[in-house]
């Protein structure tokens, strides 16, 4: 499927957006906000935002798991690799998000730590392969989306009796998010959702269908192409204008009511819920992680080493938790551009590639001070 | 005459040991061996320290460039090539003719001779081929570990033609922006040669001497060009910025109308890169007068390394300095500088 071209075609947007400027009611402003980072990333890399009429706001979600994760899992993960005998492993977007003391990954990695950076968690049991007399950590985060993987390496890492290898578990949940959103004290005004991608694969969409009846919001499942955002934009639209409140899949080329059972039944065997954890932006959320069952103890790395649980505060004026929340945008932060750069960030929605600020500042920072007319 | 070594280096089955950087007969054999024969020029073949030339009138240019790429082999070239490309075609981008080159070795202690003998023909055969010989060099041994197999330096001279003035900071409001082909080949291709990203891809680095290409472009319009800029690590986003900045302008391009192969896109696409930053080493960015724009394409269409060449956009006035970009898809963005390092060691 060539889909890098047929879902960003310039033809099928301009009617996409004639079709959703003809649909919108005039009087009316429209709260969508799209959960994942990703959607974030691809409204401002392709402009999305310029096609749409004024009076449709995107809301920026908590769907970022480098994001919300809090600043004290990340001291913990570098309490790790300042371990001698530990080989950290972690994905590239964890290695410059600011930890207490202006610290980081990528400046413990400088500062003599082995901290190797990876793509996927195969890499991770092949270097605890090689690596035998070392302790082999691999630094896990993700919604639904990486879990099942993580679950697989642990299955495999225990069928070999690979006993240097264990697991830092940041896994979260995608419904316990957006209820504590919907839930919040002082709630967010929003409309509809644009639903996640590819965590929906794995739920199916049926995992959002207690939302959309309990608190009387549109949901459609949304694909991560410009021209499925628009869609499901217009699709969220419909809904909003006629009233209803359902779970519609605009992303049926990958995702069914079901989502991947066989995934599913795989984090089943391995992970339980947290009682409680805690997310940058959102606070405490019971049931809304995960951590590894007594069988897999062996791999669970808070059980093998001891991590105090670390109570970290923001940088002062960062914005982030507000942001996370859909409650306040990157350009309300007095931080944005001025102190808080990519080069220099100071919370981690500018250092994630799925943050909103670091979206906006790499994409879109040009909206209300340049006037170029598109041709 | 006695034969000035007892025997040969062994180039087959050899490796770099320290002796070869000590100063001595060893190193001096292989230097005679391997870096004379194959580059084999006068000057080199004088053996002095340094290389003697006349100063031609007019303005010279000097540049410089270390090259730390691996892998040392990739698919479209090696370390070696790269090494004189890379030079090359920075003295090139002032639109000087490059007269000569040197080239610094540090050698790591166990690096098979063969490797560096294929490293060194090659170098000598892009050299040739740019017309700028290799002149005068040094060698270094570091101990096992110390560096990766081999790190090249070259510097190179080059002679400005009367009346061309090509500089990053001349680009004005209403020029034309050209790029002289497709982007992002060398960094996938170099992708593909790394160990722990396997894919199959037909992409072969884009690594060539574009002092010829420039040559062309600055007889036929020699008043026009107002600046030359190689996009190497950062890709062609950091260029522009650069560019920008520079001349305190801004830039609007148009996606549909930038390059980009599409097993490169498809690459990028897996890997979750924008080919924008993605290096490239035979590509060259050119910012001209709008009225010559168009006589300038068609002279590098006319060139093997500018058949896919394209007009991509314009210079505007913004005190921000923005680089701006119609995408695609029909909305706008900015392309920023990049932050960090996308891929590293890529050249």
């Amino acid at each position: 499927m060539k889909y890098i071209s047929e879902f960003r075609q310039q033809d099928l947007a301009r009617q996409l957006a004639q079709a959703i400027g003809q649909t919108v009611d005039p009087g009316r402003h429209y709260r969508l906000m799209e959960f994942c980072g990703g959607h974030t990333h691809a409204i401002f890399r392709y402009g999305v935002q310029d096609l749409m009429p004024a009076n449709v706001e995107f809301i920026h979600g908590p769907g970022c798991p480098v994001c919300v994760l809090p600043t004290g899992r990340i001291d913990n993960a570098i309490q790790l690799a300042a371990r001698h005998d530990v080989i950290l492993c972690s994905y590239a977007d964890l290695m410059r998000v600011p930890a207490t003391g202006r610290d980081s990954l990528l400046k413990a990695k400088a500062g003599g730590c082995d901290i190797r950076m990876i793509y996927s968690t195969q890499d991770a049991l092949k270097i605890a392969r090689e690596n035998p007399s070392r302790s082999v950590v691999f630094f896990a985060i993700g919604f639904e989306t990486t879990t099942p993987p993580t679950a697989v390496a642990i299955k495999q890492a225990q069928a070999e009796r690979l006993a240097n290898f264990s697991v830092f578990c940041n896994h979260v949940l995608t419904p316990a998010a957006m209820r504590a959103i919907l839930d919040a004290p002082q709630p967010v005004a929003i409309d509809a959702f644009l639903g996640p991608s590819h965590v929906s694969t794995i739920i199916g969409s049926q995992a959002y269908e207690p939302f959309a009846d309990h608190y009387a919001k549109p949901i459609v499942i949304a694909g991560f192409e410009p021209l499925d955002v628009m869609q499901s934009a217009l699709m969220l639209i419909r809904q909003i204008n006629e009233g209803r409140h359902e779970v519609e899949n605009e992303y049926s080329r990958a995702v069914t009511r079901q989502g991947n059972l066989k995934a599913q039944a795989l984090v089943q065997d391995v992970f339980e819920l947290r009682p409680q954890f805690e997310w940058r932006g959102l606070g405490l959320i019971p049931d809304s992680a995960l951590k590894l069952k007594a069988d897999y103890a062996d791999f669970d790395a808070e059980q093998r080493f001891s991590l105090p649980a670390i109570q970290a505060s923001d940088v002062k004026g960062c914005e982030c938790p507000a942001i996370l929340r859909g409650a306040k945008k990157p350009q309300d932060c007095r931080l944005l551009g001025t102190v808080c750069t990519p080069e220099n960030p100071m919370g981690s929605c500018m250092v994630s590639s799925e943050g909103a600020c670091a979206a906006y500042w790499s994409y879109g920072r040009l909206r209300g001070k340049c006037r170029v007319t598109l041709r | 005459m006695p034969k000035p070594y007892t025997s040969s280096l062994d180039l087959t089955t050899g490796k770099v040991d320290l002796s070869h950087g000590g100063g001595g007969r060893a190193m001096a054999q292989l230097i005679d061996e391997l870096f004379v024969r194959h580059f084999d020029n006068d000057l080199l073949r004088q053996r002095n320290d340094q290389a003697l030339f006349t100063v031609p009138a007019g303005r010279l240019v000097i540049s410089t460039d270390g090259h730390v790429i691996s892998p040392l082999f990739f698919p479209g070239g090696d370390i070696g090539s790269l090494a004189v490309h890379g030079t090359v075609n920075d003295v090139a981008m002032s639109g000087a003719r490059p007269l000569y080159l040197s080239a610094g070795f540090i050698l790591e202690e166990g690096l098979p001779l063969a490797d560096l003998e294929k490293i060194v023909a090659s170098m000598a055969a892009a050299a040739r081929k740019a017309g700028t010989p290799i002149v005068t060099g040094d060698t270094k041994v570091v101990e096992r570990g110390k560096g990766d197999g081999v790190f090249i330096t070259t510097t190179g001279v080059g002679l400005v033609p009367e009346g061309v003035n090509i500089s990053g900071d001349r680009a004005r409001p209403g020029c034309a922006i050209l790029v002289s082909g497709s982007i992002g080949d060398h960094g996938v291709a170099i992708m593909a040669g790394r160990e722990n990203l396997q894919f199959c891809t037909s992409i072969v680095s884009d690594s060539a001497a574009l002092n010829g290409l420039v040559a062309e472009m600055v007889a036929a319009a020699p008043d026009a060009i107002r600046c030359l800029r190689d996009p190497t690590r950062g890709g062609l986003a950091t260029a522009l910025n650069e560019l920008a900045r520079q001349s305190g302008v801004g830039m609007v391009v148009d996606e549909a109308r930038i390059p980009v192969k599409a097993e490169v896109k498809a690459a990028c696409e897996i890997l979750g890169l924008d080919p924008l930053y993605v290096a490239n080493e035979g590509k060259l960015v050119c910012i001209c007068a709008a009225v010559a724009a168009e006589r300038l394409l068609a002279v590098m269409r006319q060139h093997p390394l500018g058949r896919n060449a394209a007009i991509i956009g314009e210079v505007i006035d913004d005190e921000h300095g923005f680089v701006q970009m119609t995408t695609a898809f029909g909305g706008r963005r900015i392309v920023d500088w990049p932050v960090g390092e996308q891929l590293p060691r890529i050249c």
